[in-house]
């Protein structure tokens, strides 16, 4: 046998097909919309995209007091509000995105987690409830917390088993929420909270800002909201963990034999979603002001996945915009409103059929700097093919040394 | 690590053994490269495994030496991979138990397993279709991570420099594997010879003791087999111990320090390339086959 | 979304109970109830299962499988002048009535069945697509479906129907035994024989099991996979549609839109807990499901607490022992 120390050297074949991939790696498996879009933007260099970017927040910002022709839902229904209520689809979608898109677990009770959010808010701020009254911005935080206890509570003994069991036990979980607060008498049941609080302040009349009649303050709380939330579940993705949730979803059985914990960063994902879930309940309790065991049926589970599903499983992007349309259309085309959940569930079948990416298909960013080392491996790109991988190896870590100095 | 052993490090023994002392330094900073040879790593004592009625391994009994490259071979259904998935855990093993530098590695959970120090590649490729080369290897760099949620959410320093450092292991892994030009392509995309070699990089990168590669030129032609037993060289030359489970009995011979033969679930044979050749024991039950075919 | 019986709930205090005393006065009428309603379960169990056996999913398309065979019986029945009251007719007349209303039911939900593989399942399958999108489009046939039947029929339910006023037959220890229960536990239990028999038996049924330890040696040997696909759906639908019979007699104002989806989820919780794929499994689970459900009512002194409970069972079931109490025969072992 040869001793040669020899590179691995690619046969003619092989390379044509690699300049092929290299082509085809950024285009998703099917041509759209939005590829392109996609693509140019991953193209641009970073001060670029935060330029973009401060423009699309400023916009979003602006959009209930602009009042948009053509998009907006007035007459039919008054667009600051509906502002408000796609923000809280958004922020709901985003959540769902974490279990649904990065870890690839059903969860089709997560009406459950916006369910405890806004009893919590609603318990712990309405005057119809004897309890512990508290400032209605500390309901948000303890709204996470108490919808996280559930989800640990739900996941620990349903995580450890395949998917399918998550899906049917969590749609189990939604339905017997809703049952509970039928038939807990401290729940209410369709009697409910009125008057939940909301954040304090004042206009210069010296009514309060937050009306549950004034939807742009509401909107632009929950705006601020996802923004954050989209900061902390981004340097998430770029992590250990977001990179652990993918490897569950593509291969379970492999990432824990890889050395990843499996089950615990299930049960992230799972309880990660459950908080922003009750976030969101939390805040849609504050909107709305009224919280009864009428609002939380497994259907409204199945129009956030479809949300979800809608945007781009996985693209926290996807998830805003899929979240902020699915609480658009019925507002919007008021005609069709009767038939939204049809249209929602045929588009659910629809989609995974032919467009299983979604609306905005995007891979995740799974590594935190990974940029610099990409660019520089398709900077020199063809050298590789040169020497020894041993001698390259060395060349390289020179390289890079240098690089990093 | 090897705490009772403090072996001092003999460059020059170890530059003639083809080992890159700074690369192997990039790849795995905290590895104790200069181990000494030949003292057991990996046992496994009277290992049986159970499915049923149907045994498919009966008190097998081997050593891996640290440092060695030991090769697992015998006829289809002689239990290699059920001795591979018995000592990785994802089988619980009837009876008998694997130690892993004296540790019982029996009930810890497959992925504490891979941090003890044991990792491995599969038969069919199992890569993260849609993670990029790169992302593949951090993966299993990760296994050696310690920030998780918390770090991850407010960006701590440790954080930052688990992910920066990360980075630069997983690009000198995947130089060390020779496709450190496809760092940025989706694993899916990669060409089958690179798959593997991809595999091999991630579970280097778990930074183990003793690297299991199932099969890992199942598929290949013979200058991508020769390829490979030159990178197996390489990876023990740097200080890996290295468990081979092959087919390719060519690639076997000559690769290998030490084979054991399994057949029916047993342990039939165990000694050097050479002798297994000549064990007729061996030649009878297993190769059965023109001698040609191993030569 | 069920204002009627919301209406009817209690919101005073004694939401929950600890009513030994009620129990034991009760208790064989509750096991007798128990076991009528299990049967109805495990023939909707086992349309999970059997599903479950050859294509390693959940069906969550099976609830909507159940109702349409619901409505199937509901409308051949007010065709044939069946009311609140029960219709005066002889006893081979209503016999005959209901055999037309059993198989114009198990056409139905055997049709909605075959649709649901056609639409939602084949073209993933032919994709190779990821688990998870098997359980989406599932998910969303079966909303489709809900909302198809909620915007046709409306939310209330249809008129209730009484197909034979159940008469009393035997006596065990005071409580009495009607006619209405015999019939439902014994046919459900001569129904599920007959499969148990066709699945062991027949030249199909090997089939079936090939298909469901390894599909793609089965096909290597043979088996036409997507036909065996298609008649397990098939049967699944027949079961289910006999069901809806039996649900359509026993509760006669349950024929609405949305009532599949409780029950499903029941159902599903018999299949888990007699061990999900198992045939005889699917049968023990809904007996058991059934009598634990009427026996929590009792105790816990709400009729909502069934549904509590059996989502309890699969919780627990699937934390203690996962494969159930007979164990995954069917289809393969979890990996």
């Amino acid at each position: 046998m040869s001793t040669t120390e020899g590179p691995p050297l690619i046969p003619g074949a092989e390379a044509k097909k690699i300049s092929l991939d290299r082509e085809s790696a950024g285009a998703h498996r099917r041509g759209g919309w939005f590829n392109g879009l996609g693509q140019r933007w991953n193209a641009l260099p970073r001060q670029k995209q935060w330029f973009y970017l401060i423009i699309i927040v400023v916009l979003a910002y602006l959009l209930p007091v602009v009042n948009p022709p053509f998009i907006s839902t007035e007459p039919g229904n008054n667009w600051p509000l509906a502002c408000a209520q796609m923000s809280i689809y958004a922020l709901v979608a985003v959540g769902l995105n974490v279990v649904v898109g990065y870890a690839g677990l059903l969860d089709l009770g997560y009406v459950a987690f916006f369910a405890v959010g806004s009893y919590t808010a609603a318990m712990l701020t309405s005057p119809d409830s004897p309890y512990v009254h508290i400032p209605y911005l500390w309901t948000l935080p303890v709204a996470m917390g108490v919808a996280m206890f559930f989800g640990v509570m739900l996941g620990i003994p349903t995580l450890r088993l395949r998917g399918d069991y998550l899906a049917i036990v969590t749609l189990g979980f939604g339905e017997i929420v809703r049952i509970m607060a039928t038939i807990i008498p401290a729940m209410k049941g369709q009697v409910g909270f009125q008057n939940v609080g909301h954040p304090p302040g004042t206009d210069a009349a010296g009514n309060a800002i937050f009306l549950n009649s004034n939807g742009t303050p509401w909107y632009w709380l929950t705006l601020s909201v996802i923004i954050v939330v989209l900061l902390l579940a981004g340097n998430l993705e770029r992590s250990r963990v977001g990179r652990a949730w993918i490897a569950i979803r593509e291969d379970e059985d492999a990432a824990e034999i890889m050395g990843v914990p499996t089950f615990k960063y299930k049960v992230w994902a799972f309880v990660i979603g459950a908080s922003v879930g009750g976030l969101s309940g939390a805040l849609f309790a504050g909107q709305v002001g009224f919280v009864n065991n009428q609002k939380f049926d497994v259907v409204t589970s199945v129009l956030f996945l479809c949300a979800v599903v809608l945007g781009g499983t996985g693209n926290k992007v996807g998830a805003i915009l899929g979240g902020a349309l699915v609480a658009y259309i019925p507002l919007r085309f008021t005609a069709i409103a009767e038939y939204k959940f049809l249209i929602f569930g045929v588009a659910l079948v629809l989609i995974m059929i032919f467009r299983p990416a979604g609306l905005l298909p995007a891979r995740q960013r799974l590594l935190a700097y990974g940029r610099a080392a990409y660019n520089k491996v398709t900077g020199r790109k063809g050298v590789g093919d040169a020497g020894g991988s041993r001698a390259m190896s060395t060349r390289v870590s020179d390289e890079e040394k240098g690089a990093q100095t | 690590m090897s705490e009772a052993l403090e072996p001092e490090i003999d460059v020059e023994a170890l530059a003639s053994r083809g080992v890159d002392l700074e690369v192997a330094e990039r790849v795995a900073p905290d590895r104790d490269i200069a181990v000494k040879v030949g003292d057991p790593l990996v046992q496994v004592q009277n290992l049986t495994m159970k499915f049923g009625g149907l045994t498919a391994l009966d008190n097998v009994t081997f050593d891996i030496l640290r440092g060695e490259i030991l090769g697992l071979i015998g006829p289809n259904g002689a239990g290699k991979t059920t001795c591979f998935n018995a000592m990785t855990g994802v089988y619980k093993p009837s009876s008998g138990k694997v130690l892993l530098e004296g540790k019982s590695l029996g009930g810890l959970a497959q992925h504490k397993i891979t941090r003890q120090g044991l990792a491995r590649t599969f038969q069919n490729i199992r890569l993260f279709g849609e993670m990029t080369a790169l992302e593949n290897v951090v993966v299993g760099l990760d296994a050696r991570h310690r920030t998780s949620v918390g770090g991850a959410l407010l960006r701590l320093p440790t954080h930052v420099r688990e992910e920066k450092s990360a980075i630069e292991r997983g690009m000198a892994l995947l130089e060390f594997v020779g496709i450190a030009d496809h760092a940025q392509f989706l694993s899916r995309h990669l060409p089958y010879g690179y798959q593997r070699r991809l595999e091999i990089a991630r579970a280097l990168a778990t930074d183990p003791k003793v690297l299991c590669l199932d099969e890992p030129a199942a598929g290949f032609n013979p200058a991508e087999k020769e390829e490979l037993m030159q990178l197996i060289r390489t990876i023990r030359n740097d200080g890996y111990t290295v468990l081979l489970i092959e087919h390719d009995m060519k690639l076997v011979m000559g690769v290998t320090d030490r084979i054991v033969v399994l057949e029916f679930g047993k342990k039939l044979a165990d000694g050097a390339p050479a002798e297994i050749r000549e064990d007729p024991r061996v030649i009878a039950a297993y190769l059965g086959e023109p001698e040609d075919d191993v030569a | 979304m069920l204002p009627s019986l919301l209406a009817s709930m209690p919101m005073d205090n004694d939401w929950i109970s600890f009513d030994v005393p009620s129990l034991i006065e009760n208790f064989w009428s509750a096991t007798f109830d128990g076991l009528t309603f299990g049967s109805i379960y495990a023939l909707v169990a086992l349309g999970y299962t059997l599903v479950y056996g050859v294509l390693n999913l959940i069906n969550f398309a099976h609830s909507e499988v159940f109702i349409m065979g619901c409505f199937g019986v509901w409308f051949t029945l007010s065709a044939l002048n069946f009311g609140p009251s029960a219709p005066h007719l002889g006893f081979w007349a209503i016999v005959g009535n209901l055999i037309l209303a059993l198989v114009v039911g198990m056409i139905v939900s055997a049709l909605t069945a075959v649709i649901v593989e056609r639409v939602a399942y084949r073209p993933l399958r032919r994709r190779n697509a990821p688990r998870l999108a098997f359980l989406i489009t599932a998910i969303g046939v079966s909303f489709s479906i809900q909302y198809l039947l909620y915007l046709w029929r409306g939310p209330s339910p249809e008129r209730a129907l009484t197909m034979f006023h159940p008469t009393p037959i035997f006596d065990v220890f005071g409580t009495i035994i009607d006619s209405q229960q015999i019939v439902i536990v014994v046919a459900a239990v001569i129904m599920m024989i007959v499969i148990d028999l066709f699945i062991s038996r027949s030249r199909t049924g090997r089939g079936i099991r090939a298909v469901a330890q390894d599909p793609d040696t089965a096909t290597l040997m043979g088996v036409n996979k997507e036909r065996i696909i298609m008649t397990t759906f098939i049967i699944g639908g027949i079961l289910a549609g006999a069901a809806a019979l039996f649900y359509t007699m026993k509760i006669p104002s349950g024929v609405q839109y949305n009532g599949g989806f409780i029950l499903g989820i029941k159902a599903f919780a018999a299949a888990v807990l007699g061990g999900i794929g198992n045939v005889r499994g699917a049968l023990v689970g809904g007996l058991l499901l059934g009598l634990i459900g009427n026996y929590g009512q009792i105790l816990l002194g709400n009729s909502q607490w069934t549904d509590v409970v059996a989502f309890l069972v699969l919780v627990l079931v699937l934390i203690l022992r996962p494969q159930g109490v007979l164990g995954s025969s069917l289809g393969r072992s979890k990996a």
